[in-house]
């Protein structure tokens, strides 16, 4: 127990998201990048588990993780916060309306130590667009908690057929130190 | 409006007729991704199969949700039909298509110029774009103009044994679809999946 724990917090992140894709044999994972998620992709494209390939929308990797999952084959999709803005019409579209367990990775940005207004702005509209769906979605802050969240909401999402998406806060995904 | 370069100096089809010409080939449980509007009625209206998927918005997604079949299922053949208005919002997938290259891909662009279900305003494109050259510049080295029926069938059976994946463009008239798909989302998406052997009836 202890033993495990202490693995656990040895852990980045990142290893945990993807072995947390790994373990609930999500294979295809198309994104559009983001510095956070940097590491996370380049394992990814290390791994041959996975097919991982940038799309020039999000839209676009959206749709193509719809149409993997109806011919048997699991995905998510990674993107940053403004990214998930462009999204609205394909959730209400696609994903929602014919139950599709869209996984969604959104890395938070324009919030705790943003400096270009425009992310700040456009991170207000997630959570009001994910609500007004009445879509699920968790912000993941610790480390600690982050392989509960990824395991049990993709298992969610799979046996409920309804999309999630997993909020990664700079809480969990940046370095804490306060530079002086 | 529609511009004469050669490369579209081909014949003015029809859309449903060349639908029914493609669905009237599949013998093999083809997959066969109908994109919004006009492109999926006639889908439809050419008689539906299980393994049929029709679109009810998300303008663009066609290619890129037959891409995600096409990449589960490598053995299948995966057709995908497109308008041009709907091509144009999400262009980008052409390369991103490029670039995965699966060789069980056809995607079949129905090319009117026009918005033909809003009222047939002009696309942006229609008077000076050419979505081959814009597909080959995308790096789909196999994509062509069909002239006539006859040319669209024989690039349809082209197709089956390319080892790249296929773009196939068709001019077509301004006429609207024929009959409208049963708009039940859940109902499509399950039959298609029990149509892929994905899932079985309960």
């Amino acid at each position: 127990m202890a033993a495990a724990a202490a693995q656990t917090s040895a852990q980045a992140w990142h290893d945990v998201a993807l072995q947390g894709l790994k373990r609930n044999d999500i294979r295809l994972v198309p994104y559009v990048p983001d510095r956070v998620l940097t590491t996370l992709i380049k394992n990814l494209h290390a791994d041959p588990f996975f097919t991982t390939f940038p799309t020039a929308r999000e839209e676009e990797a959206v749709g193509i993780v719809s149409g993997a999952w109806m011919a048997g084959l699991r995905g998510a999709v990674l993107m940053q916060t403004s990214g998930f803005a462009t999204l609205a019409n394909v959730l209400a579209s696609l994903a929602i309306p014919y139950q599709i367990p869209l996984i969604m990775l959104v890395s938070e940005r324009g919030t705790l130590g943003e400096f270009n207004y425009g992310q700040s702005l456009v991170c207000r509209t997630m959570r009001p667009v994910l609500n007004s769906l009445a879509m699920e979605h968790h912000t993941c802050t610790r480390l600690d908690e982050f392989e509960f969240i990824v395991d049990r909401s993709i298992k969610q999402a799979i046996t409920t057929q309804a999309p999630v998406a997993l909020i990664l806060s700079p809480l969990l995904t940046a370095n804490r130190t306060i530079e002086k | 409006m529609s511009t004469n370069t050669p490369a579209r100096n081909t014949k003015v089809m029809n859309r449903f007729d060349l639908t029914s010409r493609l669905v009237a080939k599949l013998k093999h449980e083809e997959a066969v991704v109908g994109g919004i509007g006009n492109t999926n009625f006639d889908l439809w209206a050419a008689g539906h199969r299980p393994q049929n998927f029709y679109m009810l918005g998300s303008m663009g997604l066609a290619f890129p949700i037959a891409l995600g079949v096409a990449l589960a299922q490598p053995k299948r053949r995966v057709f995908a039909l497109e308008g041009d208005g709907s091509l144009l919002m999400q262009m980008g997938c052409l390369s991103t298509i490029a670039t995965q290259a699966p060789k069980n891909l056809t995607m079949i662009v129905m090319d009117n110029g026009v918005y033909q279900i809003t009222g047939a305003q002009p696309t942006p494109a229609a008077a000076v774009a050419d979505i081959v050259a814009i597909a080959q510049g995308s790096g789909l080295a196999n994509s062509a103009w069909a002239a006539d029926e006859e040319d669209f069938e024989r690039l349809v059976d082209q197709s089956l044994t390319s080892t790249v994946p296929t773009l196939i463009a068709v001019r077509i008239d301004d006429k609207p679809g024929t009959g409208q798909t049963r708009r039940d989302p859940v109902q499509i998406r399950e039959r298609f999946m029990l149509g892929l052997g994905v899932r079985q009836a309960l």
